[in-house]
């Protein structure tokens, strides 16, 4: 017979951009171990609109860890406890009976909540947009082989494309830096013979629309790896760093060059 | 209503060479006054929609996600298929067009699939060159190995995340496409219906899930690219927000609906848990290259702890029943087989509404012979996902799966060129039926995708509008004011009923419904059962139902409701075309139809073809219409395992 | 047309710039507690070696000019860097734990400042005008005499031992934070680099302690 707990949950609640938000306090009892935290919170829903209340709205789609949708900040952590797992696939074997949870969303300047826990992540398409592909026709490829990569670079380079998205980084950050999301989308691309061409012009535009957004420097605290549920490394930083200091001091752009 | 398949005539393998030369052209400069809408952005939509903008085409594209680059696509473990022979192990265009023919037990269009297997080659071509890291070796060259028991190593793969990997270039390749200025992305909107005029598509109507507010869209021609409908069963491996509102507003509005009751039921996910489970979680099917399936002999020992079930109480009934593929057959009979001795009470695991629904997948074997080691490095991440889940260390005790619904081989009907029977509305992806038939083989969902996608959308939407004349339409045509009007009283209707009960529970009882009937073994007698409950629950579901919150607000209980709504009216045409397809063919199982080894038995004279259901007006009342298929070049045999 | 973007602009740049005038600012540490260890070898050698620094004239000075340059700009870029953290968060946390941060990295913003207003004490104290905290005669000749005079006034003491635990902690982060600042760190060699700069900063640290020790001990008199 699996283990059953009652929770205290203390959840952040906001109509939207413009209410200021405040904590709502509910009791949860008969919470299975076996239920993974968002089973959780549906449970809850369930109730709350069987009392003809507002359920607590957040974000989640695939529930398996990969579509990057879901998050939220549990205890303080960003996706909770336990390391190297998203919200959706956090269980709640990580709890114990009485425990308290305070539940709170992505707090970035950057990331404006729309309601409850849900936040807009739109500025991490911006930044995709700004230059995070390598530019190629479809139709224009040539064939997959022509192109050998070491495989010690392709693997680092899937180590950084495993990226979900889910902002975990920025909310774990203490200057809410958007640092981890765009180095490891800029080595993802810079590790591999394809990306070259771009490399230098792709960090630059990156990294300008990643401050236009307004999200804070990186401290060095390592906080973002901590929290990435896809165990994103620092070193990409580092790399992003090294790049863009060369594509600033010593590669041309369009705008550097001389006016004819 | 005739169905025309547009299919060309002749060698297969000149057939889309030369369609291609004979679609007609738009030229570059007029491109950008055609405007096509684009709903969804997985693999076949976001494909689509960042080649269409690239050519020039004014591309509006929508999603319900918070952004494109969560399309359930992303969530593809195993891998993609494609015909390059890197391996020298004789494979051919040709062998992966005869192989997805034959995986399809003959129930697809064999010019589509050949195209499919074509193109196949194009797509890896294209995915390296945008820097997908598809595994390598260790001279540089790319990786590949054998996937769902084919004969050759044809799969091309990013770890356990090819999906991802795949989706994101095509979500990389659609942003920069947005930077252009070619495509304008509208996250966080819902397709609510389709906007028809003269018999034509000519745009959408959609709902901000923001901000409640409908707004019609208007187009040139109209893609659905808007996955599969699997969640009609409400547990499922989709993610939680897939849907078939897209294609089913689309199939109210003239579109007809192909063979709704092929649904991919996958043998290797993990056992719903308890009354709360909100989805099921699948694991590659590699798993069951070392792992062997068994449950105990006798239902007494299913509550024991396993390790105290000697050898001789084991039931390996894969390995019983089919020496020589083992615990290896397709995920068709694995899936089936599993139910069956669940069925018989030998299920074990823990009793969800009194019965046990599971099986063992031990790996104690393969740890004995191979070590943890090797183990660890082969199944390391599935290991790690079924403990974070089950809380269950698989390296001790075996692992618990159970089948669930994976992937639907049924959607629209198309012809040839992508397009449905309303001219204009094109569907790609999974949304579609036409490549895999009754059944789909593993690691080419995401090549189906990537081939409408990349492909085939950009010549033949541009072969359309070369030869069509458009009138001229503002929001103020006296259709798109009532479609948009629709759409609103709709959505107050949902919101007004002020019942007792929530979309879940309506949910998970529809979705026990179709599972329970139409799920992995169906007979006449469940089918009508269903077909008889399923208008009552809908009844039921327009009278009490109870949403909270406003329309104009984000409101995740009224999209919860509004695709409940259409699932339960597409609920009831899949028992339907179950009932109406009376013999067995991949998927899809009629306990009717069984040869003498227990296996599905088609019964070609009669069913050799595409059913496609037409709405007349009434539900419950839909029209069929059969589209004939011919095999010229893979001849139909009976599939064997033993 | 877009302007075009400087280095400057970006937060990367702004922190490049930190780590660039903290090297600076760190190698002046180092040779600034080797001086004045010379205490230790009496009065001539440390006036000796004073005088030999002021005979430098010219050079003395740019290297102050340096010194000063560096000092501004690495306070000016360290406002602009918080400022636009604290509007990258404007609503913060109830509850936040932070997982592997340490205490140094996460007190950056506190020592700093401090270490601002200490620098400042500092040279009041002993350079320009040079003000006795006590009841001793400031000297400009006689450095060693000054210094055990200061040092010799417990609650003077204390304030540069203070100083030099912030001191500590700043460069505790610092010092090897700025390798991956300039993208200078590498996995493979990432932990040793990371503990020779954090011993050389603790040296410093220790170092610079042992003199107001050594006086208020009376090893030093």
């Amino acid at each position: 017979m699996a283990k059953t707990m009652k929770l205290t949950l203390n959840i952040w609640r906001q109509k939207g951009g413009t209410d200021p938000g405040r904590f709502e306090r509910h009791e949860l009892s008969d919470v299975s171990e076996h239920m993974s935290f968002l089973e959780m919170l549906d449970v809850l829903n369930e109730k709350l609109l069987a009392e003809g209340k507002d359920p607590v709205a957040f974000d989640h789609d695939c529930r398996e860890g990969i579509c990057g949708m879901c998050g939220m900040v549990i205890n303080g952590r960003p996706h909770g406890p336990q390391e190297a797992t998203t919200t959706c696939q956090l269980h709640m074997r990580q709890f114990h009976d009485g425990d308290e949870i305070t539940i709170e969303p992505w707090r970035a300047t950057a990331f404006p909540v729309i309601k409850d826990l849900v936040v807009n992540r739109g500025a991490f398409d911006r930044i995709i947009q700004a230059g995070g592909y390598i530019s190629v026709r479809t139709g224009a490829a040539r064939d997959a082989n022509e192109i050998p990569v070491p495989k010690p670079d392709a693997d680092l380079a899937m180590d950084a494309a495993q990226c979900i998205g889910c902002g975990a980084c920025v909310a774990a950050c203490p200057n809410a830096s958007a640092n981890l999301f765009v180095a490891a989308k800029l080595a993802h691309l810079s590790l591999l013979p394809q990306g070259q061409p771009e490399r230098y012009d792709r960090v630059r535009k990156m990294v300008a629309q990643m401050d236009a957004e307004g999200f804070g420097h990186c401290t060095n605290h390592y906080e973002c790896m901590a929290a990435c549920p896809k165990e994103i490394d620092v070193e990409f930083i580092a790399k992003m760093n090294r790049d863009m200091l060369k594509a600033m001091v010593g590669e041309r752009d369009e705008v550097a060059s001389r006016k004819k | 209503m005739q169905l025309d398949s547009k299919a060309p005539s002749g060698p297969i393998e000149t057939r889309w060479d030369r369609h291609r030369f004979e679609m007609k052209l738009v030229n570059p400069a007029n491109r950008r006054k055609f405007r096509v809408i684009v709903v969804g952005t997985g693999l076949a939509g976001g494909a689509g929609a960042a080649s269409l903008g690239e050519m020039g085409y004014n591309v509006l594209s929508f999603c319900y996600q918070d952004s494109p680059r969560r399309a359930h696509s992303i969530a593809a473990q195993g891998g993609i298929n494609a015909a390059k022979n890197y391996q020298n192990d004789g494979d051919s265009v040709f062998r992966l067009f005869y192989d997805t023919v034959k995986g399809g037990d003959f129930r697809s269009r064999e010019s589509n699939v050949h195209r499919l297997a074509q193109v196949s080659v194009n797509i890896i071509d294209q995915c390296v060159a945008q820097g997908v890291p598809f595994a390598r070796e260790y001279g540089g060259l790319l990786d590949n190995r054998s996937f769902g028991g084919a004969q050759v190593s044809r799969t091309f793969y990013a770890r356990g995340q090819t999906g991802q990997q795949l989706l994101l270039g095509a979500y990389q390749a659609l942003e920069r496409q947005v930077e252009s200025g070619s495509v304008k992305m509208n996250a966080r909107t819902e397709m609510m219906d389709l906007i028809v005029i003269d018999g034509v598509a000519r745009g959408i109507v959609t709902r901000d899930m923001v901000s409640g507010k409908i707004e019609a869209h208007l187009a040139d021609a109209v893609v659905l690219a808007t996955g599969g409908y699997g969640n009609a069963f409400f547990l499922s491996t989709n993610a939680k927000g897939c849907n078939t509102t897209a294609i089913w507003r689309a199939h109210r509005r003239g579109a007809l609906f192909a063979n709704p009751c092929f649904t991919q039921i996958h043998p290797t996910c993990i056992p719903p848990s308890g009354d709360y489970q909100s989805k099921l979680t699948l694991m590659s099917e590699s798993l069951r290259n070392d792992g062997r399936v068994w449950v105990p002999k006798s239902a007494d020992d299913c509550g024991k702890d396993p390790s105290s079930i000697p050898e001789k109480d084991r039931d390996y009934y894969l390995e019983r029943l089919y020496p020589s593929f083992g615990n290896l057959v397709p995920r068709d009979i694995a899936s089936r087989r599993a139910k069956e001795v669940c069925d018989d009470g030998r299920g074990v695991g823990p009793k969800v509404e009194g019965v046990r629904r599971g099986v063992y997948l031990d790996f104690r074997d393969s740890i004995k012979r191979l070590g943890e080691k090797v183990v660890r490095e082969r199944y390391g991440n599935l290991f790690d996902m079924y403990e974070r889940i089950t809380g269950e260390n698989p390296y001790k005790v075996p692992m618990r799966i159970y089948p669930a619904t994976h992937y639907t081989m049924g959607g629209l009907w198309v012809d040839y060129n992508l397009m449905s029977t309303i001219p204009g509305l094109f569907v790609a992806g999974e949304a579609n039926f036409s490549d895999h038939g009754a059944n789909r083989l593993g690691a080419s969902a995401l090549m189906q995708g990537l081939s409408d996608g990349y492909f085939v959308l950009p010549y033949v939407l541009g072969n359309y509008l070369a030869q069509t004349k458009l009138e001229k339409i503002d929001d103020g045509h006296a259709e798109v004011k009532k479609t948009v009007a629709e759409v609103q009283e709709r959505i107050d209707k949902l919101l007004s009923m002020g019942g007792k009960r929530t979309p879940d529970s309506f949910h998970r009882e529809l979705g026990a419904l179709i599972w329970d009937n139409c799920g992995m073994a169906r007979n006449g007698k469940n089918l009508q059962k269903a077909i008889d409950r399923i208008p009552e629950l809908r009844a039921e579901f327009w009278s009490n139902l109870l949403v909270t919150g406003g329309g104009e607000e984000l409101n995740q209980t009224l999209e919860k409701a509004g695709r409940l709504a259409d699932f339960m009216e597409l609920g009831e045409l899949m028992c339907r075309d179950a009932l109406a397809r009376d013999e067995s063919c991949g998927c899809h199982f009629r306990e009717e139809h069984v040869t003498a080894e227990g296996e599905a038995q088609r019964e070609d004279d009669q069913f050799m073809h595409v059913a496609a259901w037409e709405y007349s007006g009434d539900v419950s009342k839909p029209t069929l219409h059969k589209e004939k298929l011919e095999y010229e070049f893979v001849k139909p045999s009976q599939r064997s395992y033993k | 047309m877009q302007k075009a973007l400087t280095l400057y602009d970006t937060t990367i740049g702004k922190k490049a710039v930190l780590a660039v005038t903290g090297i600076v600012l760190f190698g002046f540490v180092i040779a600034h507690m080797l001086g004045n260890l010379q205490v230790f070898l009496g009065p001539e050698q440390l006036n000796g070696y004073a005088k030999k620094l002021h005979d430098l004239g010219p050079l003395l000075w740019a290297a102050r000019g340096v010194l000063l340059l560096s000092v501004i700009a690495h306070i000016v870029v360290a406002i602009q860097l918080v400022s636009r953290s604290t509007a990258a968060r404007a609503v913060g946390y109830r509850l936040q734990k932070s997982a592997i941060t340490s205490y140094a990295a996460r007190t950056m913003k506190i020592s700093g400042p401090l270490l601002a207003l200490f620098i400042v004490y500092h040279l009041a104290h002993f350079t320009a005008p040079g003000v006795p905290m006590g009841s001793y005669e400031h000297s400009r000749t006689d450095v060693y005499a000054n210094v055990v005079s200061a040092f010799s006034i417990p609650w003077v003491s204390g304030v540069y031992i203070v100083a030099q635990l912030l001191l500590g902690f700043h460069l505790y982060h610092g010092a090897w934070s700025l390798l991956q600042t300039l993208g200078l760190s590498h996995p493979r060699y990432d932990g040793k680099l990371r503990t020779v700069a954090q011993t050389i900063a603790m040296v410093v640290v220790f170092g610079n302690l042992s003199m107001p020790i050594a006086v208020l001990a009376g090893v030093v008199k």
